[in-house]
């Protein structure tokens, strides 16, 4: 298949010329042969590749249908439609900035995030914890808490110095509000026996909040992680789209000012890959964390 | 060997004082009166059961024994001390093993030397513990993965490593098994022999009363008093032909109503 779509890349002539279509056939031809090669392979059949076979065919097909759609016949029309050939070269000739802004995209996100968490974890426990700070933190949380953190834009890039600390409060604001939320509830519904059983055999209140109801509150705690991140995403983007210079919604952004669609879908890529590669690397964390769990959803 | 630490350990079982208490709990608009004036006494080391019919009250009275809840009225006290609060001289065996599911069997048991920040390591005492309830393959598996019978071993393990002076069991082999509840049973009484402690066990099975209890108190319904008491004066082991048996559980099935049954 793989060595298939290489050939259609490099024989079937193009409406125009485009310059990586050579490579993008060589890279075809080549995950063909190896493919080839360790399907072929008689020493170690590989039970990844048998799992992925139906994936593995079907991409140059893809590839094809998008590279027939394109260049090769013209059908979709440019700028808003470019073959691959022509995101494969924004990866080849402008990796250094894609790389950049994605990296930019991290360092705006994690502080954020880690700050969002860290106090939403906390708020989330004394909620959950104490009746007298449920009773106030709790109606704050549900009025204001609906609230999508984009909607404080406006506010955060008057009130803070830089735009770069106001993303980094609504990243936080938006991560931090799942996870209080879902904290404080799996505080909150800890069995009672837990604490009797604890208590019984002499807890004092500190182990109780750290060795009983914050344990037995994590399955709930990670749910909120997982929104939270979500919600984060949502957030950085729209944040460096409108006001901060760097990362790759800034990216987006500049490349749709020149109508520079290969490089849309080339940050697309990129993004998509960090962002699925973050929730992968939480349920990574959380697989560990939660290991005790019967039966815990993989993903 | 297995009995070493608790043969060393000198303090003797507690004796327990319930005088005129009364509970009602108001947590509804309406409170529900739960004990109604129950007095009775526990003396050291003795082994009490107490009998009364579902919901009458029972696991009420150990909760209050244990210090986990203050009784309305009325005062309970053990060594002629009024409890006030949890301790780990009096320690309650819950129907549910309810291990925290996060902890291994080996960190389970070790909770109250911990909660208490004993020091050192935990691992001599629980390996000590684990083989006296005979779970020492078992050190390092998850709640989840144990069968019924083992989780409550477990559960008596994590209470009996504090050493406690008197032991409250609340319907602990209510959910198990007739032979696992048998082996546990014949388990607890070897335990009780020899470690010397004072022991309350709630149970609804007339006859593990008198297989294991020197005195039997039968409670009537809601809310829970005093109906019967009887000592059982049978040589352990016991057995279920022994005619003194069988008159004592037909005089406690009639205490319990159900005496046409018989
Ligand atoms: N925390 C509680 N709040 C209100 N009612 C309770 C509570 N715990 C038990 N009860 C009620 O008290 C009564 C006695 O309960 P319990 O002591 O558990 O009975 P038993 O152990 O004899 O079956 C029951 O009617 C039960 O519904
Ligand atoms: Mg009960």
């Amino acid at each position: 298949m793989w060595i298939g779509a290489g050939l259609f890349a490099l024989y079937v002539p193009g409406v125009t010329p485009l310059p990586r279509t050579g490579l993008l056939g060589g890279i075809e031809l080549a995950i063909g042969i190896a493919i080839a090669v360790v399907a072929l392979a008689p020493w170690r059949r590989s039970e990844g590749l048998e799992q992925a076979d139906r994936w593995l065919a079907a991409l140059p097909i893809g590839f094809v249908i998008w590279q027939y759609a394109t260049n090769k016949t013209g059908l979709l029309p440019l700028p808003f439609f470019p073959a691959p050939e022509s995101v494969l070269e924004v990866f080849t000739d402008d990796w250094a900035k894609l790389a950049e802004s994605a990296l930019a995209s991290l360092v705006l996100l994690i502080p954020g995030y880690a700050i969002g968490a860290a106090l939403g974890f906390s708020l989330g426990v004394a909620i959950g914890w104490s009746r007298a700070v449920h009773y106030w933190a709790h109606p704050i949380l549900r009025f204001v808490g609906p609230l999508p953190a984009t909607a404080w834009l406006p506010i955060a890039f008057f009130c803070f110095p830089s735009t770069r600390s106001a993303s980094t409060f609504l990243i936080a604001l938006a991560s931090g509000f799942p996870v209080a939320v879902l904290t404080s509830s799996g505080v909150a519904s800890v069995a009672r026996a837990y604490y009797d059983i604890a208590r019984n055999l002499g807890a004092d209140p500190r182990f109780l909040v750290r060795k009983v109801a914050v344990p037995a509150a994590l399955p709930s705690v990670f749910v909120g992680l997982f929104m939270g991140l979500g919600a984060s995403f949502v957030v950085l983007v729209t944040a460096e789209m409108i006001g901060v210079k760097a990362g790759l919604g800034f990216y987006l952004q500049w490349a749709q000012g020149w109508a520079a669609y290969a490089n849309i879908y080339a940050a697309l890529i990129v993004m998509a890959f960090l962002f699925s590669g973050l929730i992968g690397l939480l349920f990574a964390v959380r697989d560990r964390v939660l290991a005790w769990q019967k039966g815990i959803v993989r993903w | 060997m297995v009995s070493a630490t608790l043969d060393n350990e000198t303090r003797p079982g507690l004796s327990v004082q319930i005088s005129r208490v009364s509970h009602a709990y108001r947590t509804g608009a309406e409170p529900v009166d739960v004990i109604d004036n129950v007095t009775f006494g526990v003396d050291p080391g003795e082994f009490v059961a107490l009998l009364g019919p579902s919901g009458c009250g029972k696991s009420t009275l150990l909760r209050l024994v244990a210090g986990l809840d203050q009784p309305s009225e009325g005062k309970v006290g053990t060594d002629m001390v009024r409890v006030t609060g949890p301790d780990p001289a009096r320690l309650l065996v819950f129907q549910d093993p309810t291990l925290f599911p996060w902890r291994t069997v080996r960190q389970n048991i070790a909770l109250g030397l911990e909660a208490r920040g004993v020091a050192g390591d935990h691992r001599a005492a629980t390996d000590e513990a684990l083989a006296l309830v005979g779970l020492e393959a078992f050190a390092d598996a998850l709640p989840h993965e144990l069968s019924g019978g083992m989780a409550q071993r477990a559960a008596l393990a994590r209470v009996l490593i504090n050493h406690p002076r008197l032991l409250l069991l609340d319907e602990p082999f209510g959910k198990l098994d007739a032979l696992t509840r048998m082996t546990l049973q014949g388990e607890l009484l070897r335990l009780w022999q020899q470690g010397g402690f004072t022991t309350m066990l709630v149970t609804h099975d007339v006859e593990e009363a008198l297989l294991l209890a020197q005195r039997v108190i039968v409670f009537g319904p809601r809310p829970a008093s005093v109906v019967f008491e009887a000592e059982v004066d049978l040589p352990y082991p016991r057995h279920r032909d022994d005619p003194g048996f069988i008159a004592l559980r037909r005089d406690i099935l009639i205490a319990l109503g159900h005496g046409e049954e018989l």
